[in-house]
């Protein structure tokens, strides 16, 4: 188990250096001064001393390898200097953002959740009824619609016409809701089908019929054998599509101007504020290293045959 | 002498060619409508009238105009060609790469494998969505990046998809008497490898063609792909989200206008999977 995750760290870890190492090249070799960006002069003039004092000052005088020397110095230290845009530290930046990210992902999980296990369950139970049709158009037609569209329809119906909560920034628990709703529905199409695909494959399975044979009462096979045992594909998925997830969060948190480390992110990009990018994908890999590394243990809780087979390894 | 049967048709491939007939149907009638609209144009798709903005429907302008005075449906016929086109153009450069690739990969191994597998395991470590948004990021915003982008991310799945497809063809007896007949490397890669690949990677790819769309009308939409002048659907709901309230036409074409063509393109790829029987293999 230990050398399964000291691998995935290290993949990680490779990719992190390579995408940062890419992201270097780009800030040197960029169409456009980095300086001109810092000191913003697309409209005020700067004198010629100004220019020369932060290029000075940022270290782009030494040659390319003693930059590339002092970056990899910075990046070991997880230091990824000040944002070109606002002059703060980057990752104080994204750390005062990340908790509103957390909440909006947080929040469109639990919508996901409960519109995937009931629907998803009824639509195992009652194969085939209208419960079964109806989730199964819903899910084909659900797969196809962009989040920001259903997230514009439910601004204009919620925020607009038939109520008024809040559709932008962030403040309080009301303005969270049409956030993570958006988000929620968004992903939960994926899910319903899966559950409910997962949710047969284990209800045909021996240990169900041996379940019954021992008269254990239908509530319970469900919930104690077949529910549990249905989980680890579901999880599979939601470790793989992790990054469509996140690319979710960064359209919807747009789209509700909502002041997370998504649309920090685009504001980045758009002000091609390099630093503020490099501190980001640093952040995205230690979530998907956490993410993927909690969904490989949860195999082990929720199978046991893989405790068994372990062991038997190890024999 | 043996006859050999030929497959007959199957009830099964029967049971879904409504869904073909329909999505081939639907297929033409968008490839069409977006043929019509850049040969014969009543409108120009730029050209702004602001005394006659945001009008409801009318002979002149059946869906309408926008804030500027531009004809709605020009917009929306000629944004069908640019979603439509970038999103093939990103998928066909990725094929163009990943097929190569490998081929070469699977069929040769030795040191392009090592290769190959090294840069495949590193890009799988990171989600691609991400990879997508950050390195059209560092390219700088714009439609032609994102493209770039989408390329680099997706050319590794078709590689590997073909690696492991041709890994496991080539143990085969055609594979290894058409190379104890003395045929080339090239020759035995082009034609007897690449139609055994050919179904899977087309499967592949229409299931991609829905989630590729998807990305690039939401990046426009955010301001990270075509930028506003372009007829592009994310970039036209981005452009009028300020006269929803009063023309809500303005944001019900062009969504419409995305739902349809990825349910489209989904379909398309649910009816070749079945059709070519390939289940577990090509799950993204």
């Amino acid at each position: 188990m230990f050398r399964i995750l000291l691998r995935k760290f290290l993949e990680v870890f490779i990719f992190l250096l390579f995408i940062m190492f890419v992201s270097f090249l780009f800030i040197r070799l960029a169409p456009g001064d980095p300086v001109l960006t810092i000191l913003n002069v697309d409209e005020l003039s700067v004198s010629q001393e100004q220019v020369e004092a932060v290029r000075e000052e940022m270290g782009f005088n030494d040659s390319l390898p003693v930059q590339f020397g002092n970056w990899l110095l910075d990046f070991v230290r997880l230091d990824f200097g000040v944002s070109y845009s606002t002059g703060q530290p980057v990752m104080q930046t994204l750390m005062r953002a990340l908790p509103a990210t957390a909440e909006l992902t947080i929040g469109a999980l639990l919508v996901m959740l409960v519109i995937a296990i009931p629907l998803g369950s009824l639509s195992a139970l009652h194969r085939g009824s209208w419960i079964d049709r109806g989730s199964r158009m819903l899910s084909i037609v659900g797969a196809a619609v962009p989040s920001f569209w259903l997230g514009l329809i439910l601004i204009d119906m919620f925020g607009v016409r038939f109520g008024n909560l809040p559709t932008m920034g962030r403040d309080g628990f009301t303005s969270l809701i049409l956030p993570s709703l958006t988000l929620g529905l968004a992903i939960s199409s994926v899910y319903v089908r899966l559950l409910r695909s997962s949710l047969l494959d284990s209800l045909s399975q021996e240990f169900v019929r041996s379940a019954r044979a021992r008269g254990v009462s239908e509530g319970r096979i469900f919930m104690l054998h077949a529910f549990r045992h249905s989980l680890p594909p579901v999880i599979t998925v939601f470790g793989v599509s992790l990054g469509s997830l996140i690319g979710g969060v960064v359209v919807i948190e747009v789209l509700f101007a909502y002041p997370g480390i998504g649309k920090l992110v685009v504001d980045a990009i758009r002000q091609r504020d390099y630093p503020l990018i490099q501190g980001y994908i640093l952040i995205m890999a230690v979530v998907v290293f956490l993410v993927n590394t909690a969904v490989d243990l949860s195999y082990r809780y929720l199978n046991p045959e893989m405790k068994l087979k372990e062991k038997e390894a190890h024999r | 002498m043996k006859t050999i049967p030929l497959p007959i048709p199957t009830a099964k491939s029967k049971k879904h060619s409504w869904q073909a007939i329909i999505g081939l149907l639907f297929a033409l009638l968008v490839i069409g409508a977006s043929l019509y609209a850049f040969l014969y144009l009543k409108h120009d798709h730029t050209l702004t009238d602001l005394r006659g903005r945001l009008q409801g429907a009318s002979a002149l302008h059946p869906f309408g105009t926008d804030h500027l005075g531009r004809d709605v449906m020009t917009r929306l016929l000629l944004g069908g060609g640019q979603t439509l086109g970038y999103s093939l153009l990103a998928l066909g450069a990725a094929l163009l790469i990943g097929i190569p690739f490998g081929l070469i990969a699977g069929y040769k191994r030795g040191w392009v494998d090592k290769l190959f597998m090294r840069i495949a395991d590193a890009f799988l470590a990171f989600p691609d969505t991400i990879v997508a948004i950050v390195l059209s990021g560092l390219l700088g915003a714009g439609i032609g990046n994102l493209v770039l982008a989408i390329v680099i991310v997706k050319w590794v799945s078709y590689a590997r998809l073909v690696r492991s497809t041709v890994l496991s063809e080539s143990q085969k007896d055609y594979i290894r008497i058409a190379r104890t007949n003395g045929l080339s490397d090239g020759r035995i890669m082009r034609k007897h490898l690449l139609p055994h690949i050919a179904g899977h990677v087309l499967v592949l790819a229409s299931l991609d063609l829905g989630k590729i769309i998807l990305l690039i009308s939401s990046l426009s939409y955010i301001g990270l792909g075509a930028q506003p002048p372009t007829p592009e659907w994310g970039a036209m709901l981005n452009d009028s989200r300020p006269y929803f309230q009063s023309r809500p036409e303005l944001m019900i074409y062009p969504g419409l206008a995305i739902v349809s063509v990825v349910l489209l393109a989904n379909m398309l790829g649910d009816y070749l999977r079945d059709r070519f029987d390939v289940k577990k293999e090509v799950q993204p």
